[in-house]
């Protein structure tokens, strides 16, 4: 009851502290200056029309770096604190799984290479289109969560898994430093011609640093899965 | 719009605190953790809006030219956008440590694993 009573009032206080932030928030008429930055000078600069992608790959990109990074380490341990108990529990799975059924396993078939597909359509198109590497990561992953939905018992080569991501994660810090060399920066885009605003090959190297963490993010994402998975047991 | 969204945030921060710590089950206070951490990115986001904008991609509707008074601030968006990846990484984290706790003690109770308290 008294812990009850503490929870109740701890949230009330935080629930004021919110009511208090709100009531004093006023929404801004005009861009703040940096965001006016990023608007006035993205699509001249760097050729991209999504500013949010930009931001991410260009602007803020090594933010972006230490993310990827913070999502390695995820998987990493995430793997390592599963991989531990597997040994002990090396038994064969007893009870028998049912059978996934007619819709699923032909869903799976059928909407695979497809959603595979998008996942790259996404993170190749991050600069034109509300997308980019981090979706497209995701879609990607989900269909490898759609194939352990149709045969839980289903392995995946981690060796496989893990080269995607290192490679990936390789090439996205070696295009990072040519621009040190051929441009302005850590992680500059304008290594390669900006091209026509608008266009799939634009944006300098936006394209090709949101595929390699589109990858990566998929691969990462898709070894928490199978890493998931592979603790079923019974 | 932005104000309906922030309290709905706020709201929805409140409902996943109350959760994750009234909850004795693991698994439920990391639902309740996921909760709380939509809320945050929903505040983040609304922060951003602006009325009478639209979002950050420059096309014919919205010519580079004019993009300064016609797009929402991107920042707040960039930052939830990776604040959702690292999100999923977190519940992820937090399943498998929910895993193992379950194997030492063969119970997903909270108040069963003592070995921190104090």
């Amino acid at each position: 009851m008294i812990k009850r009573l503490t929870l109740i009032l701890l949230l009330a206080g935080i629930g004021s502290i919110f009511a208090g932030l709100m009531l004093d928030y006023t929404a801004d008429e005009a861009l703040n200056r940096t965001a006016r930055y990023y608007a006035d000078h993205t699509a001249e600069d760097l050729g991209a029309a999504n500013l949010v992608t930009a931001i991410i790959v260009t602007y803020r990109g090594l933010d972006t770096l230490g993310e990827v990074t913070v999502l390695f380490l995820t998987a990493a341990i995430v793997g390592l604190v599963l991989a531990k108990g597997k040994r002990k529990h090396r038994k064969r799975l007893k009870r028998t799984l049912p059978p996934p059924g007619e819709l699923l396993l032909t869903g799976t078939r059928l909407l695979l290479p497809l959603i595979l597909l998008f996942g790259a359509y996404v993170f190749t198109h991050g600069h034109l289109t509300p997308g980019g590497g981090f979706q497209g990561g995701a879609i990607i992953a989900s269909a490898i969560l759609m194939l352990l939905l149709s045969n839980p018992l289903k392995r995946f080569s981690h060796r496989l898994i893990s080269v995607v991501e290192s490679t990936s994660g390789v090439a996205f810090v070696v295009i990072g430093a040519f621009g040190i060399v051929l441009a302005g920066g850590f992680l500059d885009n304008r290594i390669m011609p900006i091209g026509t605003f608008g266009e799939l090959f634009s944006a300098g190297a936006i394209p090709l640093i949101y595929t390699f963490v589109g990858l990566k993010v998929g691969a990462e994402f898709s070894s928490m899965l199978v890493s998931l998975s592979e603790t079923e047991q019974l | 719009m932005a104000l309906i969204a922030m309290t709905t945030g706020f709201i929805l921060i409140l409902i996943g605190l109350f959760g994750a710590l009234s909850h004795r089950n693991i698994l439920r206070m990391i639902v309740a953790f996921t909760v709380a951490n939509t809320g945050v990115n929903l505040v983040l986001v609304s922060v951003g809006y602006m009325r009478g904008r639209t979002a950050p991609i420059l096309n014919d509707a919205v010519p580079a030219a004019e993009a300064a008074s016609r797009i929402i601030d991107p920042v707040p968006q960039a930052l939830v956008l990776t604040a959702i990846v690292i999100g999923v990484g977190v519940t992820a984290l937090m399943l498998a440590y929910a895993y193992r706790l379950y194997q030492s003690k063969l119970s997903l109770d909270i108040s069963r694993h003592t070995e921190l308290k104090w």
